[in-house]
C-alpha cells in the first residue's frame, strides 16, 4: 500500500537490519509476525469464510459464501456498524473515542422519520425526502459539535464528554419518538431503502460511496494526515502549527454525521425511525476499528482496516445464525476476535522491543 | 563583549542585549547579552536553574523578555509566539524532538506544511515529493536513513535527532537552538550528532547549544557562555579555556 501509515508494521524489521544486523533467525521471526500483524484482519476474514463454508457443506450440504443471497445479507448487515465505525476510526486515530454515535444514529433516525412525515403535507414525497435527509444530517451535527467543543476547548476527556452526550442524545431521541418507533407514512423512503441497482442494494451502494469519501479524507488529505499527527504526538502537531482545536471539533462532527447517515439509512430500510436503532451497534463499531488494526492509544488505523473489521463482525453474526448456532455465541466469537487481534498487536510490538 | 573577536561573518546573525526576565519574585535572567554569528556554535553552560532554558525560550518566542532587546539579521525583533520565530528562521529543537512517531520521515519534515497536488481538482498529499525532499535534505547533511517510508518510531535516538535537525534545516533555519541534543543518546549516536553539528556549522548555520556534557561542549563549540543564577558569569573562546575553568565559572568557585 502506498501510504506511509499502513507500512508501519514493517518498521521493526528495518530498524534491526539497518542498525545492528541481528541474526537472520530473529529477523525471519520478526518478518513473519509483522506480516501476520499487518494482514491479521484479512486472515481472520478468510478463516471465518472458509470455516462457515465447510460448516455449511458438512451440516447442510449447501454453500455459504457462494450464495449471492448470503453475500447480500452480510453486506446489509455490515452497513450500520461500518458507518458508525468510519467516524469512530477518525476519532480513535486522533487518540479519542466517541461513545455517543449509537444514540446520535437513533436521534437522526427519529428526526428523519418525523420530518419525512411532516414534509408529506406539501404533496411532494421527493421534497419531503430532501427535507428529511437534511434534518437527519443537521441534527447529527449538534452532538458532534458539542462533543468537539467539550473536548477541544474545555479539555473534557473524550470518554467522559461523549458518554455524557450518549445520555443526552439517548434521552432526546426517546423524547422525540415519544418512547416508541416512528413509522414513515409514505412509501418512497422505504422503496429507496430496500431498492437495488443492478443487484446491489442501495444501502450498500450509499455506504460504499461514504466509505470512499472517508478513505480519501483520511489517507490523501492534509486533514487526514493531521489527525494521524494529533494521535501520534499532539505536542508535535501543535508545534508544527497544526490547528489541533479546529481539527478536533471537525473530527467529532464528522463522527456524528456518519452516525447520522446510519440513522437515515436505518429509517429508509425499516420505514421507521427508532431511538434505540444504534444502541447495540456502538460497541461493534469500536470493535470493528480495533479488529481493523487501529490502536486505542491513537496514531494508527485505516478505513480499509475498519471495513474488514466490520465485515468480520457481520460474517460472524450472520454465519452463526446461518449454521444454526445459538445467537449468543456471536458475542463470544466477536469478543475472542477482538482479544486475539489486540494480542497479535502486543506480541508484535513486544518482539520489536526486546529483540 | 568584544565584537570583533570571533565568527566568520562580520555582522552577527542574532544579538540579545541585556535581556532580563522575572517570574514573580524570581530573577530568572539578569541583563544577559548574547551574540551569535553565522557558522558559529555557541555553547550555553550552567547548572540547573542557571537560566539557560529561559534564555533560549526568549529567543525562540516562547517567553517575552521583561527588559532588553533582540536583534536578528540586524533588525530588532519581538516574537509573540514560537511560530513567528520559526517563520523567521530561528528553530528550536527541544529534548522531546516534537516528532510524530507514527509518521514517516517525509511526513515529519513536512508536518503542518504538507505539499498537495491536484487530481481532477481534488487535493492529494504528495507523499513522494515529501519523501524525496526529505531525503535530499538529509543527504545534504550526510544523514543516511534507509527506508524513509517507515514510521520514525523504528529509528534510533540519533536518527530521530537527525530527522528533527533535518526538518529545521529543510525549512531554512539560520539559527538552530538545541537543548541537550545528546542527553538521551548512546555514545556512537552522540558522536554522530556532534558530526552533524560540525556539518551544519560548515553550512553557515548559527547554533546555540545547551549541554551538561563538557566533552561535547569542548568538541563542537567556538565559544562558551556560562550562566549562574540568571547572570552571565563568563564568556570565553573554547580554544582559550579548559573544562576546569568552565566548571569553576559554573559553580562559582
Amino acid at each position: 500500500m502506498p501510504d506511509s501509515i499502513s507500512s508501519r508494521t514493517f518498521s521493526v524489521l528495518t530498524f534491526f537490519s539497518d542498525d545492528y544486523g541481528s541474526s537472520p533467525n530473529v529477523r525471519k521471526q520478526i518478518r513473519w509476525l509483522d506480516l501476520l500483524a499487518a494482514f491479521r484482519a484479512w486472515l481472520f476474514l478468510a478463516i471465518l469464510l472458509i470455516t462457515f463454508e465447510i460448516w455449511a457443506h458438512v451440516e447442510y450440504d449447501s454453500t455459504f459464501f457462494l450464495n449471492p443471497f448470503n453475500v447480500k445479507s452480510i453486506a446489509i448487515f455490515t452497513v450500520t456498524p461500518l458507518l458508525l465505525g468510519l467516524g469512530q476510526t477518525f476519532v480513535i486515530i486522533s487518540g479519542g473515542i466517541d461513545l455517543s454515535v449509537g444514540f446520535t444514529m437513533g436521534l437522526s433516525a427519529v428526526v428523519t422519520a418525523h420530518v419525512f412525515n411532516w414534509g408529506t403535507q406539501f404533496g411532494s414525497p421527493v421534497l419531503s425526502l430532501a427535507l428529511a435527509v437534511l434534518a437527519g444530517l443537521g441534527i447529527a451535527v449538534v452532538p458532534g459539535l458539542i462533543n468537539g467543543l467539550l473536548i477541544a476547548d474545555l479539555r473534557v476527556p473524550p470518554f467522559i464528554g461523549t458518554l455524557g452526550m450518549y445520555g443526552v442524545a439517548r434521552g432526546v431521541a426517546f423524547l422525540l419518538a415519544r418512547g416508541t418507533t416512528v413509522p414513515v407514512q409514505n412509501g418512497l423512503l422505504g422503496a429507496i431503502g430496500n431498492g437495488e441497482i443492478a443487484g446491489f442494494p442501495n444501502l450498500v451502494l450509499l455506504t460504499i460511496a461514504i466509505l470512499l469519501v472517508m478513505h480519501y479524507l483520511l489517507s490523501q488529505t492534509r486533514y487526514g494526515q493531521h489527525i494521524y499527527a494529533i494521535g501520534g504526538n499532539v505536542n508535535a502537531a501543535l508545534r508544527a502549527g497544526i490547528n489541533v482545536r479546529n481539527n478536533t471539533i471537525a473530527l467529532y462532527i464528522l463522527s456524528s454525521v456518519t452516525a447520522g447517515c446510519a440513522g437515515i439509512l436505518y429509517t429508509a430500510k425499516f420505514s421507521a425511525g427508532a431511538a434505540q436503532a444504534g444502541e447495540p451497534v456502538l460497541l461493534d463499531s469500536i470493535a470493528a476499528v480495533v479488529i481493523g488494526g487501529a490502536s486505542l492509544f491513537g496514531g494508527s488505523g485505516t478505513v480499509i482496516g475498519t471495513v474488514i473489521g466490520a465485515l468480520i463482525i457481520a460474517v460472524i453474526q450472520y454465519g452463526l445464525v446461518f449454521v444454526n448456532v445459538e445467537p449468543f455465541w456471536q458475542f463470544v466469537a466477536v469478543g475472542v476476535v477482538i482479544i486475539i487481534s489486540v494480542l497479535v498487536d502486543q506480541i508484535q510490538k513486544g518482539v520489536g522491543k526486546d529483540g | 563583549m568584544g565584537e570583533t573577536d570571533s565568527g566568520p561573518s562580520p555582522s552577527p546573525l542574532l544579538e540579545a542585549e541585556r535581556v532580563s526576565k522575572r517570574f514573580g519574585g524570581v530573577h530568572a535572567l539578569r541583563e544577559v547579552s548574547l551574540l551569535l554569528h553565522a557558522g558559529e556554535v555557541l555553547a550555553l553552560a550552567g547548572d540547573n536553574g542557571a537560566g539557560k532554558s529561559t534564555l533560549i525560550k526568549i529567543i525562540s518566542g516562547v517567553h517575552h523578555a521583561d527588559g532588553g532587546s533582540l536583534r536578528y539579521l540586524g533588525k530588532e525583533i519581538k516574537f509573540d509566539n514560537p511560530q513567528q520565530a520559526r517563520d523567521c528562521g530561528i528553530e528550536t529543537i527541544y529534548q522531546d524532538l516534537a516528532l510524530a512517531d507514527n509518521l514517516d520521515v517525509g511526513a515529519n519534515v513536512f508536518l503542518g506544511r504538507e505539499p498537495v497536488r491536484r487530481i481532477f481538482g481534488l487535493p492529494f498529499i504528495d507523499r513522494r515529493l515529501m519523501r524525496e525532499e526529505a531525503e535530499k535534505t538529509l543527504r545534504a547533511l550526510d544523514i543516511h536513513i534507509h527506508r524513509l517510508s517507515n514510521p520514525i518510531r523504528s529509528l534510533s535516538g540519533g536518527q530521530r535527532q537527525s530527522v528533527a535537525i533535518g526538518r529545521a534545516i529543510h525549512w531554512k533555519a539560520r539559527v538552530l537552538i538545541m537543548d541537550e541534543p545528546t542527553a538521551a543518546l548512546g555514545v556512537p549516536e552522540q558522536r554522530k550528532v556532534m558530526e552533524l553539528i560540525t556539518n551544519l556549522k560548515a553550512n553557515g548555520v548559527g547554533i546555540v547549544f545547551i549541554s551538561h556534557n563538557l566533552i561535547d561542549i569542548f568538541q563542537v563549540s567556538d565559544r562558551i557562555m556560562v550562566l549562574r543564577r540568571g547572570t552571565k558569569v563568563g564568556e570565553v573562546r573554547t580554544s582559550e579555556t579548559n573544562p576546569d575553568e568552565i566548571v569553576r565559572l559554573m559553580v562559582g568557585g
